[in-house]
């Protein structure tokens, strides 16, 4: 699934953009940031309610390249920076978590466990 | 080559930097993009934790041919019980470090996860360092 095709799904506003042409089969959602850090598979979707500088530092690392801000949070002008610095898109999106995952399930989107 | 960085405890606006330059270093040298990801969770696991529990530290990367060794050196409470902080779980980070997404007591273990080598030394009321080596071979 594409960016543009993922922000339409969950009513989504892209806050940073990059051009990179993921192509997204997964996705992972947690508010615990080690939690991601120990996740292997690469090219997932990071679904967060932790709309913070940490998010995009544990994208960065764990070579995430697009980050679900769930619950209406809204990315920082820093974080906006960093992310597009390090080539990762922002979506903010209104649904909370299970809405989101629900509708990236319908859609095809497979969790990793 | 040597890299080296400083952290200021409790600073967490600046937490992932070093780790962050030294993925951009590893890049450069086209090091494999697996070994990298290894190589800076521990590092980006290690910063967190200086951050969260530690006044400051400073943290070396030394890139020696097939070798990575990084040391993550603090001044801070040290570690009373390095068996029970190796535990997934055991933490005991403040409120304001789980705001962060972190303090779920998994970051000691996902370094050793991500590490070839690891050994920590810790005395408490003076500091830990913790060793990590990475073999890019």
């Amino acid at each position: 699934m594409t960016i543009t095709t993922l922000s339409e799904i969950i009513k989504g506003n892209i806050a940073s953009y990059t051009k990179n042409k993921a192509d997204f089969n997964f996705c992972f959602a947690s508010d615990l940031m080690s939690d991601v850090l120990r996740i292997d598979t690469d090219e997932m979707l990071l679904l967060t309610g932790l709309a913070n500088m940490q998010a995009i530092r544990t994208a960065e690392m764990a070579d995430i390249n697009c980050i679900i801000l769930a619950r209406g949070k809204k990315a920082t002008a820093e974080m906006v920076e960093l992310a597009e610095e390090s080539y990762i898109t922002i979506i903010e999106s209104p649904y909370s978590m299970f809405h989101i995952a629900g509708l990236l399930f319908q859609n095809n989107i497979k969790p990793l466990f | 080559m040597k890299l080296e960085f400083t952290i200021s405890g409790g600073d967490f606006s600046k937490a992932g930097f070093a780790s962050s330059e030294v993925k951009k270093m590893l890049k450069k040298i086209n090091v494999e993009p697996k070994i990298i990801k290894r190589v800076v969770v521990a590092l980006y696991e290690g910063e967190v934790n200086v951050c969260a529990h530690a006044y400051k530290g400073k943290i070396t990367v030394d890139i020696d041919g097939a070798i990575i060794k990084m040391q993550i050196k603090d001044e801070g409470p040290g570690i009373e019980n390095i068996d029970e902080a190796m535990k997934e779980g055991y933490s005991t980070a403040s409120e304001a470090v789980r705001e962060m997404g972190f303090g779920a007591g998994m970051g000691l273990p996902n370094m050793k996860k991500n590490a070839d080598e690891m050994q920590i030394e810790s005395k408490v009321n003076e500091g830990t360092t913790v060793s990590i080596v990475h073999y890019l071979k």
